[in-house]
């Protein structure tokens, strides 16, 4: 047990002696954090627009004043033929170009109905058709206002954004985040320092030592586990006091359930170094398989529910879904564990294959 | 020039020798884009929705009849009990929650007016923006027709309506896709030419061999070179696969031209790479290397409006953008793919990534230092 201690003190001074990626594994989650608090967001904010305003008569100008002052949409300029269109959705910063037909008011009081049309540069088709029906919504009721005037056998949707009322980015975030930089922290760092050992061939000298196989992987993978557990109580408690991200469950619960998902890393990280042997390889594989699906293939952006069949088969072995279904839960629903008893069942049963496989896998020779 | 060719020739050597790194450089990026291309969508095809009618009336049931014939509405589940719906939501079963309140049909007959409440699930912000629009749109639509229903026609005659027609440009069926495939192949050249350069000296200095080349007349500008072309080769290369497998697979227009893709992609390659050999040059680890490199990279693609618009980030973050040229490249990618933008459109960001090509790479040739 000395032994093994001894072993783990000297990665820690492995970890602690290089500053700079001490600095980094602190500094990342609290500036990424604060970072992405404050500029991912989802709300349509001064987008610009541009009017062709064939009519040029009293109510459209009324109009595009209500559009314009409704914060959403900010006039970027007006344009005076069809044929200018094309080139400002070209130049890239207009996103949506309203063109009012001609004798609008005309037509509106002759007629009771006049023609507007909305252009959404659909080159991003979500924003596109998040400004289209936003202003089309806006003219409506603005005329109704404006005729002050009482529409029979209205119907009123009135909308209510639970758990995140401002839509803000953070609330998505934080448990990405999370997902990301534990996986990053014990997956990675792992395998690294592990490969690093064999390529430098200290490894060597560690297994011809009187440590068993099982003391070095531990006492490798442990001091991980301290600073990967520290990360997430510095995001935690960032995104709690800055952002004001809502800690409505168990603080407890949140921490046991991280905690697991890191030793489901570390084993993930033990098994990559088990099959490579450069640091090279093992930093591509963990980044290339595991980065960019934590990030695509969990939830964390886009909904698993709009997915391919195929796609949702798949997001199904990615671990990082189930810690980020069981953070979201807990942090921002107030979810104990009678509600994610299945996704924390699940994260138990990945970290026992990793090790089985680890195990099966790792020589007590080299080459 | 013919020192440089040896070490351009050494460089490809090694990596075309590593015969398990050659499928991660090729194979993998490309396995990606094809499943990640499908997994990056917003289309909302099933939103599970829950209804709690409590009006129980002809117009509460007519309703719920359009979500249903809807394409992108499932209701999964029906109960006379917000509470209820509400902890269904809470436990993930339902995206959305549509409350019919009692006396709705009186109160449209009698007070011209009812409402309906929609409870969206918004953590993920984007979707609920989504989902919102959806709602509102459809019940719209079904106030429309009860209008038309119901109302005398010289009723109908006072009623002043802006008929809004709304046409999507560029993308006229809101395909998902066509916007995600130039950002990711970005990502995925970036990521790898990042990688292979970030890590290339850095991975010299541990092994040592590094001593070996410094003590040679190489020269700092020729090395930094050396090292670059190669990889910067195989990025475009990548490039080009990419396009060719998301023309055929996705299908994605490709309306501006190929020449100015291919121009300004080997510009901002220059910055990846040059960015990449600075990262590697003030590093001695790969370890550091790594970590830095994954610092940039998440704040890069994260800011980059890869899948946040920028037009929504704060004014400062804006500004922030200006150094990030993972930002101006998905933007030129963009425009000129699916826009078809010319050289006179894209030529401030691209003069921006020239700029910041030339400036990275000559910090890289001052930072290495041909002492260890």
């Amino acid at each position: 047990m000395k032994r093994f201690w001894g072993f783990v003190v000297k990665e820690f001074f492995h970890i602690f002696r290089d500053y700079r990626t001490l600095l980094i594994l602190f500094g990342m989650p609290a500036v990424q954090l604060m970072l992405f608090g404050f500029v991912l967001t989802n709300e349509i904010k001064d987008a610009r627009i541009a009017v062709l305003d064939l009519s040029k008569d009293e109510t459209t100008r009324k109009l595009t004043e209500k559009i314009t002052s409704s914060g959403y949409f900010l006039l970027d300029r007006n344009l005076s033929s069809f044929n200018q269109i094309e080139p400002a959705f070209r130049e890239g910063n207009i996103k949506m170009v309203i063109v009012f037909g001609k004798d609008f008011e005309k037509k509106l009081k002759k007629e009771n109905a006049a023609k507007v049309q909305l252009i959404g540069d659909a080159s991003d088709p979500n924003t596109a058709n998040i400004l289209v029906n936003y202003a089309s919504g806006i003219l409506n009721s603005s005329l109704l206002t404006m005729n002050a005037g009482q529409i029979p056998l209205q119907i009123l949707p009135e909308t209510r954004m639970l758990y995140n009322p401002e839509l803000k980015g953070v609330y998505m975030f934080v448990p990405g985040l999370m997902a990301m930089l534990m996986i990053l922290i014990s997956a990675l760092m792992t395998s690294i320092s592990i490969t690093k050992e064999k390529e430098t061939g200290t490894m060597e000298l560690l297994l011809a030592s009187p440590l068993r196989p099982a003391q070095i992987i531990i006492g490798k993978v442990f001091p991980y586990v301290f600073l990967a557990f520290i990360d997430a109580c510095v995001i935690l408690l960032l995104a709690n006091l800055v952002f004001g991200v809502p800690l409505a469950g168990s603080v407890f619960l949140l921490l046991l359930e991280t905690l697991l998902y890191i030793i489901m890393a570390l084993s993930l990280g033990i098994l990559v170094s088990t099959v490579t042997n450069s640091q090279q390889i093992a930093m591509m594989v963990s980044l290339m398989a595991l980065m960019l699906p934590t990030i695509l293939l969990s939830g964390f952006i886009f909904p698993i529910a709009n997915m391919p069949q195929i796609m949702q088969w798949l997001c199904a072995v990615m671990p990082p879904k189930y810690y980020i279904i069981i953070i979201k839960g807990i942090m921002l629903q107030g979810n104990g564990l009678a509600f994610l008893w299945r996704e924390t069942l699940v994260l138990v049963g990945f970290t026992t294959i990793f090790i089985l496989l680890s195990i099966k896998n790792f020589k007590t020779r080299l080459a | 020039m013919k020192t440089l060719r040896y070490i351009i020739q050494k460089e490809f050597i090694q990596v075309f020798r590593n015969k398990r790194m050659l499928p991660i450089i090729f194979v993998l990026p490309l396995v990606q884009l094809l499943i990640l291309v499908n997994a990056a969508t917003f289309d909302m095809k099933n939103i599970r929705m829950a209804v709690v009618d409590l009006d129980m009336s002809g117009s509460s049931r007519g309703i719920i009849s359009k979500y249903e014939g809807s394409p992108f509405y499932k209701i999964v589940y029906t109960t006379y009990s917000v509470k209820e719906a509400q902890e269904q939501m809470q436990r993930g079963n339902t995206d959305m929650i549509m409350v019919i309140p009692a006396d709705f049909e009186k109160d449209l007959v009698t007070r011209n007016r009812a409402g309906v409440q929609f409870i969206i699930n918004a953590i993920n912000g984007a979707s609920a923006g989504l989902m919102n629009a959806y709602s509102t749109q459809i019940l719209m639509s079904y106030n429309r027709s009860v209008m038309a229903e119901w109302l005398t026609p010289s009723q109908l005659a006072g009623i002043q309506v802006i008929q809004s027609e709304n046409s999507f440009w560029y993308n006229p069926k809101l395909n998902y896709k066509t916007y995600m495939v130039p950002g990711i192949l970005v990502l995925l050249v970036t990521i790898v030419g990042f990688l292979l350069s970030g890590m290339n000296i850095v991975r010299e200095k541990e092994i040592g061999t590094i001593e070996q080349i410094n003590v040679t007349p190489i020269r700092k500008s020729q090395f930094i070179a050396g090292k670059l072309i190669p990889f910067w080769i195989i990025a475009l290369f990548e490039l080009a696969f990419g396009l060719t497998l998301g023309k055929l697979i996705f299908d994605i227009p490709i309306v501006g031209s190929l020449w100015l893709i291919f121009l300004s992609g080997g510009i901002y390659l220059f910055v990846i790479l040059g960015f990449g050999l600075l990262v590697s040059t003030m590093t001695n680890t790969q370890q550091q290397a790594m970590l830095v490199s994954f610092f940039f990279m998440v704040v890069f693609i994260l800011m980059s409006g890869l899948f946040t618009s920028v037009e929504s980030m704060p004014v400062w973050a804006q500004e922030v953008n200006r150094i990030n040229p993972l930002a101006y490249f998905i933007r030129i990618m963009r425009m000129v793919m699916l826009k078809g933008s010319t050289l006179h459109d894209i030529s401030s960001p691209l003069i921006a990534l020239g700029i910041y090509a030339v400036v990275i790479i000559s910090l890289a040739v001052r930072r290495y230092r041909k002492v260890a």
